[in-house]
């Protein structure tokens, strides 16, 4: 018996689901201008395929060592099942952390611009402040009405008030990842904060209050109590202006989300298509208007 | 477009503001600042824009508590040369 539990596999609570999407409706044959755009993140990747601006395939892997692989199984994922062949593909654009070294993407762009744009395109013209909790940094940025960038704001010094951060407390006091944000919402009353804003000290302190008979959903609401403190003076430095969104995989946290917006006295927008692929996205409608920017300049191919 | 460089850690927050609306590329706080922090580039922030502008490298936007100490004695601080150097007043230090 012993044997047998020390050998079945190990549940990995951090781990969570990688996936890819398509519009079934549409035809990619009918299409002019067919662009992509992958965002190699330092925890997960995503490609996203547009026909004509349209939201046609996308997919969300896990970054692994090397960013080009990471990029090229994103976009494999995104095309599976869709017929859709690499070369018909007019422009890619890279972003994200590995986005220099992505050596099929004619332009990389950085994710700032990206997140700005993508978000514009999912939550519409009426976005001014957007916050991206990535995987290992957290962006606070401002944007007009066209998605442009006003103003941004970006801490990428450590893993604190990330996914990164929440990945290993999920493991820590095994919560699936997935369940974090509903389980820290469950205490009847909210804790004091953790007071460490280091992931590795924070997990320490966690270890501290589970010896201290705190439960498991107590001590997540502390960590996401501090992550979301955290976040909002990020926010605070740039100012909020309303619509605020937030995008990247932590906007999936509903601990987290409920929090922020408790502290800023402001909702969120809740999005309409998966707010993990903002990045990606951003950099797919930058891929179609450069590759019609730059075809004005070339002879036509005519598409 | 404010551009905020630098990071906010335990002992205060470093950032180097550039507003891009105002700044015109002309690269003289690249000459101006001692430790060569600044760099002229084709705006990272609007891809479909033409105009150059001035960015904080990215190996120093990590470390701008360490970059700008050189400049920023405690007591008595002189103009920061970067600051002075930039005609339209584009560039803005936090600490």
């Amino acid at each position: 018996m012993a044997e047998a539990t020390l050998t079945a596999p190990k549940r990995e609570y951090w781990r969570w689901k990688e996936y890819n999407w398509r519009d079934e409706s549409l035809d990619w044959r009918q299409a002019n201008v067919i662009s992509v755009g992958i965002d190699v993140g330092s925890v997960s990747s995503q490609a996203v395929v547009l026909c004509d601006g349209k939201l046609f395939a996308y997919s969300s892997l896990r970054t692994g060592s090397n960013s080009p692989t990471s990029a090229q199984k994103a976009l494999e994922s995104a095309l599976q099942e869709t017929g859709l062949p690499r070369e018909k593909i007019q422009y890619i654009v890279a972003t994200g952390y590995g986005r220099v070294n992505i050596p099929f993407a004619q332009k990389a762009i950085t994710e700032i611009a990206c997140h700005a744009r993508g978000a514009n395109f999912i939550y519409g013209p009426s976005v001014r402040t957007v916050l991206d909790m990535g995987g290992q940094d957290c962006k606070a940025i401002r944007c007009d009405e066209r998605g442009k960038v006003t103003n941004f704001l970006m801490n990428d010094k450590c893993a604190a008030g990330t996914g990164r951060g929440m990945e290993v407390m999920a493991e820590l006091l095994q919560v699936p990842i997935e369940e974090v944000g509903s389980a820290s919402l469950s205490p009847p009353e909210e804790p004091p904060p953790v007071s460490s804003t280091c992931v590795v000290f924070a997990k320490s302190e966690a270890l501290g209050l589970l010896r201290q008979n705190w439960s498991k959903e107590k001590v997540l609401a502390a960590f996401c109590l501090a992550m979301a403190h955290r976040t909002v003076e990020l926010l605070s430095r740039i100012g909020v202006e309303k619509d605020f969104a937030i995008t990247g995989g932590i906007s999936k946290n509903v601990g987290i989300v409920k929090r922020i917006e408790a502290e800023l006295g402001i909702q969120a927008l809740k999005p309409t298509i998966d707010p993990q692929i903002a990045g990606a996205l951003g950099a797919a409608l930058f891929a179609k208007a450069l590759y019609e920017k730059e075809g004005a300049g070339k002879a036509s191919s005519g598409g | 477009m404010l551009a905020n460089y630098g990071y906010k850690d335990g002992s205060g927050e470093y950032f180097i503001a550039i507003d891009t609306e105002k700044c015109n590329g002309c690269g003289a706080c690249v000459t101006a600042c001692p430790m060569g922090l600044f760099e002229v580039v084709a705006d990272p922030f609007d891809p479909l824009a033409e105009n150059q502008i001035a960015v904080v490298k990215e190996e120093h936007r990590k470390k701008l508590k360490y970059s700008c100490a050189p400049c920023k004695p405690t007591g008595e601080r002189p103009p920061l040369p970067c600051v002075m150097s930039c005609q339209p007043t584009a560039i803005a230090h936090s600490w």
